[in-house]
């Protein structure tokens, strides 16, 4: 059995997730994840063209409430769980680089 | 240990208090957490505050609830105010949250007790609790073998005697699997019926919060207590808690129930003895038995493991080291979230991340993910077809009895198709329960699957306690 899934597609996969794996996990999860696939297969032969997906077991409508203002969480209890915080805000560190 | 039925009478009638069964609970929790690594965190100063309340009430004379004084484990991706939540990840590790799940406050209003976070699967991913990264649980009934997963805790915990009820949460049999390996009753309720309010998302379309306990009647209890309508989840059902425990011994009479030939496929002879017996006693109670073939049940696996890493990967993506647990520093953002969930993640939730962003990505959409959306539309239509023949279904729960550690770590495939014949029900929204039925190898438990239609848990209810009965237990 031959998986269709080459190890530069888990190495962009894992770019895209935000991951970073060593070689030795590259390798292993290129094994893997190409099994699950090959498995998956067995969806592949069948004729669904007129088959309406289906992706949540009720239809999901819209729920609206009242816009009124209610009790939310205290900002304060929120930024002490956070791994930073200044200012009342959220700190990361910086995404743009130094102002020329 | 005594039923949560029985502590709820006592404490409310005198004869116990909430504080003694609380003691009880911490016990015997005491005596073998240790070795069998059920409990990650044991709240026993807020367990202890919450049964004094329960008792200054009764002595009062109010009416508690039905849940009054009745300790029970909480799986460990359910939010409570205060308690460290980590869903076994160290990711999450030291993360207190701010916020009660409803179903949190829904047993505080019943009067229960809860005394603490179980271990379960990284992210509810896995069926033995070998992914978590704080080690895995203990089959309470062998050490040697997995409790199953990923709600493995929860049902350790009832099958060590720790809590007589148990919260799990089911996306692809995590509340049935461990309940047949551990020996005890496990339901996945209707798509909907349980606010997921307050759990941490696995996979949004087919999670559900469900019971474990020892007995039918503690389960429907369990179930009542927590189901119907919340504002707080739009996929919420409109409706209010359904009845449940007034119908537990309904019976089977007059009941069409079908033999599904895929939900026993590739079992072991012991498990498909205890589903031929299950099937000869619901015959004697009355039931009009049939045997069906749901060939679409095949396909389920497959559509589950694109659907659920699919939906993982986008709920998992708040996970990047801003508002919350871990933060491992980069240079700038972009590296400090790789950092981050390169450290917090293990290697299952590594693995369903990549396959489900994978599936999702340009491409690949309509090969994959799209086609596993057409095979759930026909699963449905399937189930549809079978309960115009019967109204419930039946089979196993899970091919073999719990298995040894270290089994089926190697090949995530083979770990996957021990959710066989649950995944269906989750596929489709609907409704089924695990009920201890008879043993296999070594002596250890097997559990019978019932599966029924959306909102059918009052029937899945009566025919469990119809299999209870037959096997001798009150």
């Amino acid at each position: 059995m031959t998986s269709p899934l080459r190890r530069e597609d888990v190495a962009h996969v894992a770019k895209l997730a935000r991951l970073s794996l060593t070689e030795a996990e590259l390798d292993l999860f290129t094994e893997q994840l190409g099994q699950i696939l090959e498995h998956a297969n067995d969806m592949s032969t069948l004729n669904l063209e007129d088959v309406i997906p289906t992706a949540h077991p009720f239809g999901l409508v819209n729920v609206v409430r009242d816009d009124v203002v209610r009790p939310s969480l205290d900002r304060d209890v929120v930024l002490a769980m956070a791994p930073d915080a200044q200012d009342g805000r959220f700190a990361v560190p910086r995404i743009m680089g130094e102002a020329p | 240990m005594k039923t949560a039925q029985g502590i709820a009478r006592d404490v409310q009638s005198g004869e116990s208090s909430a504080t003694a069964e609380l003691e009880n609970s911490l016990s015997a929790i005491g005596a073998r957490n240790e070795e069998l690594n059920i409990f990650l965190y044991v709240d026993e100063a807020g367990a202890r505050a919450a049964a004094l309340s329960v008792d200054e009430r009764v002595a009062k004379g109010e009416n508690v609830g039905p849940l009054a004084g009745v300790p029970i484990a909480i799986k460990d991706n359910m939010c409570q105010t205060g308690i460290p939540t980590t869903c076994s990840s160290k990711i999450l590790e030291g993360w207190r949250p701010p916020y009660n799940a409803t179903v949190i406050d829904r047993l505080m209003a019943c009067g229960a007790v809860p005394v603490g976070k179980t271990n379960l699967d990284e992210f509810a991913m896995g069926s033995s609790t070998e992914n978590s990264a704080f080690g895995p649980t203990r089959n309470p009934l062998d050490p040697s073998r997995v409790p199953g997963g990923s709600s493995g805790g929860s049902a350790a915990a009832v099958a060590a005697n720790m809590t007589p009820l148990a919260l799990g949460s089911d996306t692809g049999g995590s509340i049935r699997q461990p309940a047949a390996l551990c020996g005890l009753v496990g339901m996945k309720p209707s798509y909907g019926l349980v606010s997921r309010y307050g759990l941490i998302a696995f996979a949004s379309s087919l999670d559900q919060i469900g019971p474990l306990s020892k007995t039918v009647t503690d389960a429907a209890m369990l179930l009542e207590a927590i189901a119907g309508h919340d504002p707080m989840d739009s996929t919420s059902l409109p409706e209010p808690s359904p009845s449940l425990v007034a119908h537990v011994n309904d019976g089977v009479a007059g009941k069409r129930v079908a033999l599904v030939r895929e939900l026993v496929e590739g079992a072991d002879d012991d498990v498909v003895a205890s589903v031929n017996r299950a099937v000869a006693a619901l015959k004697d109670a009355g039931a009009t038995i049939v045997e069906l073939s749901i060939p679409e049940f095949r396909l389920g696996l497959s559509a589950y493991y694109l659907i659920a890493p699919a939906e993982a990967s986008s709920n998992l993506a708040r996970y990047d080291g801003v508002r919350f647990g871990l933060r491992v520093n980069g240079e700038d953002v972009a590296a400090m979230n790789e950092a981050t969930r390169t450290a917090g993640f293990g290697a299952e939730v590594k693995r369903r991340i990549m396959l489900g962003t994978y599936a999702l990505s340009a491409g690949y959409f309509d090969a994959y993910y799209g086609q596993a959306l057409k095979v759930r539309t026909q699963m449905i239509d399937a189930f549809k077809r079978a309960y115009q023949q019967a109204d419930l279904l039946i089979g196993a729960t899970t091919p073999s009895v719990a298995f040894a550690f270290g089994s089926k770590t190697s090949d995530p495939m083979a770990m996957y198709l021990s959710d066989v014949f649950t995944i269906p029900t989750n596929l489709a929204g609907e409704a089924a329960i695990s009920v201890p039925f008879g043993t296999g190898e070594a002596g250890l438990p097997v559990g019978v699957q019932l599966l029924g239609p959306g909102r059918s848990e009052a029937q899945l209810f009566a025919a469990a306690r119809v299999l209870e009965l037959a096997e001798g237990r009150p």
